[in-house]
């Protein structure tokens, strides 16, 4: 034989895993709370979607290209991935420049100012949505109003987030009942029927691609079902303590970027815990901060911020949780 | 619910092309290579010398220390010198080189068919005719089998475990012999229960082998005290600590043995080499080794002498196809990968593995992006990412905090592992090295 | 307003005061009283903190310097022999300067000299490799080329020629701190003296294999064929396992062994070019004399 043979530490088979396998598999899972956006939105949602994913797949190229000089990764589903999710975060009539801004400091501070792929402490979408959110505060927040597929991106008619109409109402000492009345039913809101950023309206197309990842096995079950049971039990309990002023726990998850958060957001692998019991700190956190923001911050919605907060937290996770060693428990057999 | 093991594992595809091939006796080699160190231990000390004439069966080298085993002669022939080869460790080493004439046995090896049922003899008997016989674990790890036989004070066997899992994908060896050697394995079995004093048998076999667990259970009812225990079929249940906890579901604590838990584990084809030890006056020189792979065209079980070369294997399978790229002795997942062709077969090859070029190659290491697989997949409870990173940074005394040790080196994590990282290349670097600070510890001053 | 501005700077400056007293008070509590010498001795050694000499950084090295009676199994090999005789005049001690010494590889088996027999395809690691098996070539004994001396080198001395796919080492830079001695699995590099203007002569070769089966690996393998130590006047060349070794401190650089290598293992370094080849002989066995008197 003239051909040289292969040696190499075992073992010497693979599994039928990539990166790239994973990344584009949450991508094909995002596609149907894509189409429902752009169902309720019209075109904008598909504007601000692929101006996102375009302008951060760029940047990752340039910066990689030129700054950092090494081969550029823009293949490797990543950069489409933030690039998607930051549009999923902002509403679908925002001005371009604001995406390109966004898309800049997603790919650029929050991704690859920490080594690239894998290094990021936080979840780089979040890093723009959140830049973007205090630089554009007007801008984020005129939510449109759903409207029909027909929408057209520049004259979309906007108003408020069901969480915003009951922060501005009871800011202005409006009653609660009265404020309820005035933003859609649960059933609404839960097929994706309100006003809000681009991708977390529709809970339903949230939660087909939750199973999709499932049955992939991209993500596990921990940290999206502890988030939203967190969510659920603490605004449970605020709504039973005075059910004329805090909405109730059923409310928080339909609305809101919660769904979009636990199952996209928060799994983001590189930014969230590796064992299972850190997972669910890690889940449990997010999900109390956020009903507090929700209800005692300034701000109406605040999935990014507890993210991002727990994402900080991830570290100090990782190195005090540790998953049960083979062993530790002696025989339990005799 | 099928028994398996909880924590962790994988199902890699099983690719068992070889399970129906019936074994058959390979060609004996016109030179046969019988390396000095077929086992963990000191090599043994060779007692020929070149020029001597040797029959098969003969004792060539002696056990050189507590963790030894004796070498026999698996050919009947001319000792042409003491040379080093590469054998199937990877490194170049002391090997008895024999010119093969004929096929001339020693009288005392009884060469019948015909199976003995014979129990009476006593324990001491047993583990002295082991010992000379140069048994050691056949499932690949060629721990010489007298030492597990005998319990350091203070402990006591409860239970004998037999080892047919083979959970490695592509080997057949085992299954073979539980399905066509089923009684004698089954002897061999008793005789290692009665060696232990112990009254309890389980035999672990997995799922995917319907034939030699029926073909099992059916004669095990002769034999009293021994189970047959089928398992769910998941990798990597054949290692000692995962098998224990499937079968018995006890867990050995860190850094112990299997006698901790009262448990002593041997490979079928152990059994099965105790059974002709003992039965047939037959030290270990022949095993049985699956040669197989995507590209083999008779992929076979072959009863292989010691000191075959490899070549002369894949001959017996169907020649050497033209697409090869790698070549590994035992299971894809723990095997070792040959340099050469003419590495002899030695008392631990369970298996001769042709890859084709294109799943030879490992594909590029990309970044780790956290996907916390490797965790999931570690069945001993371990973080593999961290611990490649440690050992990349040389941080040794954190790697040993983080249990290094403690991998069995199944190879779960890399196989899981979505950018394809070397992670037990550098946990078996970090075993090393932490191995070395342990000891120098433990020295005394 | 300006009585607010001078409350802030009043408040300010007493903060800043208490501060300044605390910390004076704390550093008089918790004075160590250290030999001065110490920090005279770091400030004169070169600051690599490399390991070189064993001890845990520059300022171990002093401290064991200070503390110790003799001092003349200490050495800091990136201090040149000057450095080292100041720190000794400073300390009261003998003068005493060691050879200066520098890392050479022995083994030369380039990708043309030495055949490939197989291809390695694991993780880029020569410790990784070592323990795996003996090697992507025929020798089992010479250099891996995954550059692991490469990276533990902290003076950027070394790397990898990518033609030769062996490490090559920057005379000019290496300090013979010995990093890479320790760093390589194979033990292929070696710290020798770096010679009377840089000249040395050594076998660069580490293979222990009998001639035959080395000379069929590697060509430029030393085979043991025991022509060198014949012909050295100077009884500096042994012959063990197979592989000739030249004493560093015994060799007074004569060149008469390098012609004598049938295979070229004997290197020599930093000499001028040779002459015809006949009189080489004659002038050497007159320069010899000569510089043993140096010595």
């Amino acid at each position: 034989m003239n051909r040289l043979l292969n040696v190499s530490p075992s073992p010497h088979v693979s599994g039928d895993y990539s990166i790239k396998k994973i990344m584009y598999g949450v991508v094909l899972a995002l596609i149907p709370a894509l189409a429902t956006s752009i169902w309720f939105f019209g075109l904008g949602a598909l504007i601000v979607t692929l101006v996102s994913i375009a302008s951060c797949m760029l940047f990752e190229f340039l910066i990689q290209k030129y700054i950092i000089k090494v081969e550029p990764t823009i293949w490797d589903g990543s950069a489409i991935l933030t690039g998607l999710l930051l549009a999923f975060n902002v509403p679908s009539n925002l001005p371009i420049a604001i995406i390109v801004i966004g898309a800049l400091i997603a790919i650029g501070v929050g991704k690859l100012s920490f080594g690239g792929l894998g290094q990021n402490p936080f979840n780089p979408a979040l890093v723009g949505r959140v830049f973007l959110l205090i630089s554009f505060p007007v801008q984020m927040t005129s939510w449109p109003v759903s409207k029909g597929i027909l929408t057209r991106y520049a004259d979309a008619i906007t108003g408020a987030t069901p969480l915003g109409v009951i922060k501005e109402g009871l800011k202005n000492g409006e009653a609660f009942s009265s404020l309820m009345d005035q933003i859609p039913s649960h059933m609404q809101l839960f097929m994706g029927q309100m006003g809000g950023s681009l991708g977390e309206i529709s809970a339903l197309a949230l939660l087909l691609g939750f199973a999709f990842m499932l049955f992939r096995k991209i993500i596990t079950w921990h940290i999206p079902v502890f988030m939203i049971a967190t969510i659920y039990i603490f605004s449970g309990i605020l709504h039973l303590a005075n059910p004329t002023h805090f909405a109730d726990p059923l409310f928080h998850i339909v609305t809101g970027g919660a769904l979009l958060g636990a199952i996209y957001m928060a799994t983001d692998m590189v930014t969230s815990p590796m064992t299972p019991k850190g997972m669910a700190i890690f889940a449990i956190g997010i999900g109390v901060i956020t009903v507090l923001i929700r209800t005692f911050g300034a701000y109406p919605e605040g999935v990014s911020f507890a993210i991002l907060i727990m994402n900080a937290f991830v570290p100090i996770i990782n190195r005090y949780i540790k998953p049960k060693r083979f062993g530790e428990e002696v025989s339990n057999g005799r | 619910m099928l028994k398996t093991f909880r924590k962790g594992g994988v199902h890699p595809a099983e690719n068992k092309f070889s399970a129906n091939a019936a074994i058959v006796n390979a060609e004996i080699p016109k030179v046969a290579h019988i390396p000095l160190g077929q086992h963990i231990g000191a090599p043994a000390n060779p007692v020929v010398k070149k020029g001597d004439q040797v029959k098969v069966g003969q004792l060539l080298a002696q056990s050189s220390g507590f963790v030894s085993a004796n070498i026999h002669s698996s050919v009947s022939g001319t000792v042409a010198k003491i040379d080093n080869v590469i054998d199937s460790s990877g490194f170049s080493r002391q090997s008895i080189v024999i010119n093969v004439e004929g096929d001339e046995w020693l009288e005392s090896i009884s060469k019948t068919d015909e199976v003995i049922d014979d129990l009476s003899h006593t324990p001491e008997d047993i583990l002295k005719k082991i010992k000379e016989a140069g048994i050691v674990g056949l499932g690949g790890a060629t721990f010489p089998s007298h030492i597990k036989l005998a319990p350091p004070p203070g402990k006591t066997a409860e239970v004998l475990l037999i080892n047919g899992v083979e959970c490695e994908p592509y080997l057949t060896a085992d299954h073979r012999l539980m399905f066509e050697r089923g009684e004698e394995m089954l002897i061999g079995t008793m005789l290692i229960m009665k060696a232990l004093k112990v009254n309890r048998g389980g035999i672990g076999i997995e799922n995917n082998k319907p034939d030699a667990i029926k073909n099992l259970t059916e004669l095990a009812k002769k034999y009293d005290g021994i189970d047959i225990v089928p398992l769910k079929v998941k990798y990597p249940q054949g290692g000692e600590k995962q098998l224990i906890k499937a079968v018995i579901n006890r867990e050995i604590p860190s850094g112990a043995l299997p006698i901790e838990v009262g448990a002593v584990v041997h490979n079928v084809a152990t059994a099965y080499a105790v059974y002709e030890a003992i039965q047939k006056n037959k030290p270990l020189f022949e095993r049985v080794v699956t040669v197989t792979g995507k590209s083999v065209k008779n992929p076979s079980n072959l009863l292989v002498r010691i000191g075959t070369p490899t070549k002369q294997l894949i001959e017996a399978a169907g020649g050497l196809p033209s697409d090869t790229g790698k070549v590994v002795s035992g299971g894809p997942m723990m095997g070792k990968s040959l340099s050469t062709l003419d590495t002899p077969i030695s008392k631990g090859s369970s298996g001769v593995l042709l890859f084709r070029e294109e799943e030879a190659k490992r594909r590029s290491v990309e970044p780790c992006i956290r996907c916390s697989k490797c965790v999931s997949v570690c069945p001993m409870g371990l973080e593999p990412y961290l611990l490649m990173t440690l050992a990349e940074n040389q941080i040794w005394d954190r790697s040993e905090e983080e249990k290094t040790m403690d991998c069995i080196e199944c190879g779960s994590c890399m196989y899981t592992c979505p950018a394809d990282r070397p992670l037990l290349d550098y946990i078996r670097l970090s075993k090393a090295s932490v191995g070395k600070i342990i000891r120098s510890r433990n020295k005394p001053v | 307003m300006s009585i607010i501005v001078i409350y802030t700077i009043i408040s300010l400056c007493a903060l800043g005061v208490l501060a300044a007293l605390i910390l004076y008070f704390v550093a008089q509590k918790f004075m160590v009283i250290e030999d001065p010498r110490i920090d005279e001795v770091e400030g004169m050694l070169p600051g690599a903190n490399c390991g070189g000499c064993g001890f845990p950084g520059c300022r171990g090295f002093a401290e064991a310097m200070v503390k110790a009676d003799d001092i003349s199994d200490l050495n800091c090999p990136v201090s040149d022999a000057d450095g080292m005789v100041a720190i000794a005049a400073h300390l009261g001690h003998e003068a005493s300067a060691a050879d200066p010494k520098i890392a050479v590889l022995r083994c030369n088996g380039t990708c043309d000299n030495r055949a490939k027999t197989n291809h390695y395809d694991g993780a880029p690691n020569c410790t990784i490799v070592a323990s795996l098996y003996v090697g992507d070539t025929g020798c089992t004994y010479g250099c891996l080329g995954h550059g692991e001396c490469v990276d533990s080198c902290k003076f950027d001395a070394m790397y990898m020629d990518p033609i030769t796919g062996l490490p090559v080492i920057d005379a000019d830079k290496c300090v013979a701190c010995g990093a890479c001695v320790k760093a390589c699995p194979k033990n292929i590099i070696e710290l020798r003296n770096k010679g009377k203007k840089d000249r040395r002569i050594f076998v660069s070769c580490v293979n222990k294999d009998k001639g035959g089966v080395a000379k069929k690996a590697c060509s430029v393998a030393c085979i043991g064929c025991m022509k060198c130590q014949k012909v050295c006047p100077f009884e500096a060349i042994t012959i063990e396992n197979n592989l000739a070794y030249i004493d560093f401190n015994k060799c007074k650089l004569c060149r008469k062994c390098v012609p004598e290598c049938p295979t070229d293992a004997i290197h020599e370094l930093n000499f001028p070019p040779k002459k015809v080849a006949a009189p080489i002989i004659e002038s050497l066995t007159k320069e010899t004399p000569k510089e043993n008197n140096h010595n």
